[in-house]
C-alpha cells in the first residue's frame, strides 16, 4: 500500500471508530492484552486519532513485566553460585532485581549472553561446556514452541550442561481472571500468541463473559481495523471473536507448535507480578525433560523479595491505572534508571508512555 | 620490533611527508584563520564490518567532528593500541583503510604513536585520532543561533552504520547486505557553508542516532522540535532489518551523515546546494524548530498520529516475545 493510501485508509478507519463510538453515551474501555500492541499503538501515535470516550488500557501480555523480581534474583544467584553462563533475550538484561540486574552481573565479569532465538543456547552450551548454561525462560505461547524444539534437540544430542529456568506463562488463565473481574468492554487480542493458539480458543470471552475480542496485527492499520470492529460490536451488543489478522492467524492456530510444547511441558502454577499466583498458568518440565530444570539441578536459596511499595507496575499491568498515575513515573523511575519492569521492558507500558510522550 | 612495525608496515602506508620524519612533534605550517581541534577514541566491535573497519572509522569520525564545527579537516594524529597477537594481516588491512580514508578526506596524518599491550588488555585494537582543522564559517555554527522557524535537514538515509554493525555482531544472515555509511562528510558541509549566516548548526548523528541529535537540538535550545516520519529518509533494507530485530532506526548510529539546522525558508536552497554531492544523495528536510513543547521532539507519524521521540538511553537491545 502506498503511503497515501495508507494514511487515507487510516483516516477512514479513524472516522468509523469515532462514528461508532458516538452511538453510546458511556465510556468504551478495551484492554490491549499484548505488550507489543501497547508499543505499536504508541509508536504510531494512534491515541491522537481516538474519540474522547474510547480508552485503551494495558494488559498483562508483556512477559518481562509479569515476571516476578525473584526470578532475576534466582538467575543471578544461580550464575554466581554455579559459575553458570546465563543465556537470555535482550529485554531481560536491564530489569532490576533485588541486587542489581543482569547488566550488573555482566559488569562484574559474569557471563550473560544475549540471543534472539533459544536455539542459540545449544551452540552456547557446546562452547561453554562443561560450565552450566542456563537459558532464562520468559515468554508466552509465541516463545515456548521454539524453546520446546530446542530442548527436544538438546535431549536427542545428549547435551549435559544446558538448563532452563522457567518463568513461562500462558495467556488464557489471566485472561479469564481479568474478564471476570474488570470493568472492561472487550479485548484487543494478541497477534503472535494467537498464531499459535488460533482465534477459535477465545470464544469463552463472548459466551461466558459477554465481551468482544478482536485478534489484531501490529501495523497501525491492523490496529485501527481491529478497534473499529471492537467498537462496533460493543455498541451493537454483538459480542463475538473476530480475527483481523488472518494473514498470520488461522482459526485453529498452529497445532504442530502446540504439540511440541505439550511434549516438553505441562501446566503448573505460576506467580504473576501484579496478579499473584494463577493456577495452571505456567509451564513445568515433563518426563525426560525434567533434566533441563535449572531450579531442580542448580538450586539456590532465594531470599524473600520485597517490591518497592511505591512501584505501581502491578496496577498498571492489570489496567487499573495508567503510568502517569504512578508517583515514580518519570521521576525516580526512568528508562535509564528503572524501578519496575514496566519501564525497562521494550514492551512495557511505562516505557511506551515515557518514550512516546503520552500526555 | 616496534621499530620494524613502524618502518615496514605503518610508514609505507601512511607517510605523506611529515610522518616519516618520526620527529617527536609534527611541525605544521601556519594555519590562516581559527583552528578547530578535536579527539576521539575508537573501540568498535567487530573491528571489521560491512562498509569499513575501525581504521576508516577512526579517520571519518574525527574529520566529521571537525566538519561539524564548520572546520576543514587538515591534520590528524594516529594513536594505536594493539593487543598482543593481533594478526598482521588484519593490522595491514586496517592501516590501508586509514590511508585510503585520509587521502579521500584530504587530511595528512602527521604524527602518531603505537603501543602493544598484553593479550586480554585490549580487544584486538583501539585507535585514537585527534584532528586539526581550519574554521571556514565566518559566523560560526552554534546552538545559540537557532530560532523558531528554522528548518532541520539530514544529508541522507539514516540508521545504516548502527544496523550494519548490529547485524555483523549477531549470528544471522539476511539475503541483503547492509553496509555502514562511514565517510568523511566535509564535502557536504563545504556546500552548506554557501548559505552563509543561514547555516546555524551542524551535528553528526553518531551514537544514539538521529533521535539523539534531534533531542540535543531541542534541549540545547530549550525549544520544540517537530519532524515528519514520512520525510525521514531510511533505506528499505535498513527498515526491514530494523523491523525484524525490533530496533528503531532513528536510534541507530550514522557515521557518514550530518544534521543541519538552517534558517527558515532555506530548506529548499540547502537541498539544491547538495544536489550534486555524492555524499548527500537522499538529503531531505525533515522538520523544524518551533513553538511545540519546549525541549521535546515530536514526530508526526506516517498515518496521521503523533508521538514523542525520546532521548535514547543505553545500548540497543533486541526485543523479547
Amino acid at each position: 500500500m502506498s503511503e497515501n493510501q495508507e494514511s487515507r485508509t487510516a483516516r477512514t478507519l479513524a472516522r468509523e471508530i469515532r462514528d461508532f463510538s458516538r452511538m453510546t453515551t458511556g465510556a468504551l474501555r478495551f484492554m490491549e492484552v499484548c505488550g507489543t500492541h501497547t508499543m505499536a499503538i504508541h509508536s504510531a501515535g494512534l491515541r491522537k486519532l481516538f474519540p474522547d470516550n474510547l480508552t485503551l488500557v494495558s494488559g498483562p501480555g508483556c512477559p518481562v513485566c509479569v515476571t516476578e523480581k525473584s526470578f532475576i534474583d534466582q538467575a543471578m544467584l544461580t550464575a554466581r553460585q554455579y559459575d553458570a553462563c546465563l543465556v537470555t533475550f535482550g529485554d531481560l538484561v536491564r530489569v532490576p532485581g533485588s541486587f542489581g540486574s543482569l547488566a550488573t552481573l555482566r559488569s562484574e565479569g559474569g557471563r550473560v549472553r544475549v540471543v534472539y532465538s533459544p536455539m542459540q543456547a545449544v551452540n552456547i552450551a557446546a562452547e561453554e561446556a562443561p560450565r552450566p548454561v542456563v537459558f532464562l525462560g520468559v515468554g508466552f505461547e509465541t516463545t515456548t514452541p521454539t524453546v520446546a524444539v530446542t530442548l527436544t534437540k538438546a535431549l536427542s544430542e545428549g547435551v549435559r550442561n544446558l538448563f532452563v529456568l522457567s518463568a513461562f506463562k500462558t495467556i488464557h488463565p489471566p485472561l479469564k481472571l481479568i474478564s471476570a473481574q474488570k470493568d472492561l468492554d472487550g479485548f484487543l487480542l494478541p497477534g503472535h500468541v494467537s498464531a499459535i493458539l488460533g482465534s477459535d480458543c477465545y470464544t469463552y470471552l463472548a459466551e461466558e463473559f459477554h465481551k468482544g475480542g478482536v485478534v489484531a496485527g501490529f501495523e497501525p492499520l491492523d490496529i485501527l481495523l481491529a478497534l473499529r470492529d471492537l467498537v462496533r460490536m460493543t455498541v451493537e451488543h454483538d459480542f463475538q471473536i473476530i480475527n483481523d489478522y488472518r494473514r498470520v492467524v488461522r482459526p485453529e492456530g498452529n497445532p504442530a507448535a502446540r504439540s511440541v510444547v505439550e511434549e516438553v511441558f505441562e501446566p503448573s502454577d505460576a506467580s504473576w507480578r501484579g496478579l499473584g499466583v494463577i493456577p495452571g498458568s505456567g509451564l513445568a518440565f515433563k518426563g525426560p525433560y525434567a533434566r533441563f530444570d535449572a531450579a531442580v539441578h542448580l538450586p539456590v536459596e532465594v531470599p524473600l523479595t520485597k517490591d518497592d511499595p511505591r512501584c505501581k507496575c502491578a496496577a498498571i499491568l492489570t489496567g487499573s491505572i495508567t503510568p502517569d498515575r504512578c508517583g515514580l513515573f518519570g521521576r525516580e523511575c526512568t528508562p535509564e534508571d528503572p524501578v519496575g519492569p514496566c519501564m525497562v521492558s521494550s514492551e512495557g507500558t511505562c516505557a511506551a508512555y515515557y518514550k512516546y510522550g503520552v500526555n | 620490533m616496534m621499530g620494524r612495525l613502524i618502518r615496514d608496515l605503518i610508514l609505507p602506508k601512511l607517510d605523506r611527508g611529515r610522518l616519516g620524519l618520526l620527529a617527536d612533534s609534527a611541525v605544521l605550517s601556519e594555519i590562516a584563520g581559527q583552528i578547530a581541534y578535536t579527539t576521539d577514541s575508537f573501540v568498535v566491535s567487530p573491528i571489521f564490518f560491512p562498509g569499513g573497519n575501525i581504521g576508516s572509522l577512526a579517520v571519518h569520525g574525527t574529520c566529521n567532528d571537525l566538519a561539524c564545527s564548520a572546520a576543514r579537516p587538515l591534520f590528524l594524529s594516529l594513536g594505536l593500541i594493539l593487543e598482543e597477537g593481533l594478526e598482521i594481516g588484519q593490522l595491514e588491512a586496517i592501516l590501508q583503510s586509514v590511508a585510503t580514508a585520509a587521502d579521500q578526506a584530504g587530511v595528512e596524518i602527521v604524527t602518531g604513536d603505537t603501543k602493544v599491550v598484553p593479550r586480554g588488555s585490549a580487544d584486538g585494537i583501539f585507535i585514537n585520532t585527534s584532528g586539526i582543522g581550519r574554521i571556514e564559517s565566518p559566523t560560526g555554527v552554534s546552538p545559540d543561533r537557532i530560532e523558531e522557524g528554522d528548518e532541520i535537514l539530514v544529508s541522507g538515509p539514516v540508521g545504516n552504520h548502527g544496523m550494519a554493525v548490529m547485524l555483523s555482531r549477531a549470528e544471522f544472515s539476511f539475503d541483503f547486505e547492509l553496509e555502514s555509511d562511514s565517510a568523511s562528510i566535509w564535502p557536504v558541509v563545504e556546500r552548506l557553508l554557501e548559505l552563509g549566516p543561514g547555516l546555524k548548526f551542524l551535528r553528526d548523528p553518531t551514537r544514539g542516532g538521529l533521535a539523539a541529535t534531534l533531542n540535543e537540538i531541542a534541549s540545547l535550545t530549550g525549544k520544540g522540535v517537530t519532524v515528519d516520519e514520512s520525510a525521514i529518509p531510511i533505506d528499505r533494507p535498513v527498515m526491514a532489518a530494523a523491523e525484524m530485530l525490533g530496533i528503531d532506526p532513528l536510534l541507530a548510529a550514522n557515521e557518514g551523515k550530518i544534521v543541519a539546522v538552517v534558517a527558515g525558508g532555506l530548506g529548499g536552497s540547502s537541498l539544491d546546494l547538495l544536489r550534486d554531492c555524492p555524499l548527500a544523495q537522499g538529503a531531505a528536510v525533515i522538520g523544524q524548530v518551533n513553538s511545540g513543547p519546549p525541549a521535546r521532539v515530536v514526530m508526526n507519524t506516517r498515518i496521521g498520529g503523533s508521538r514523542v521521540v525520546a532521548e535514547p538511553s543505553g545500548e540497543l537491545l533486541p526485543r523479547i516475545c
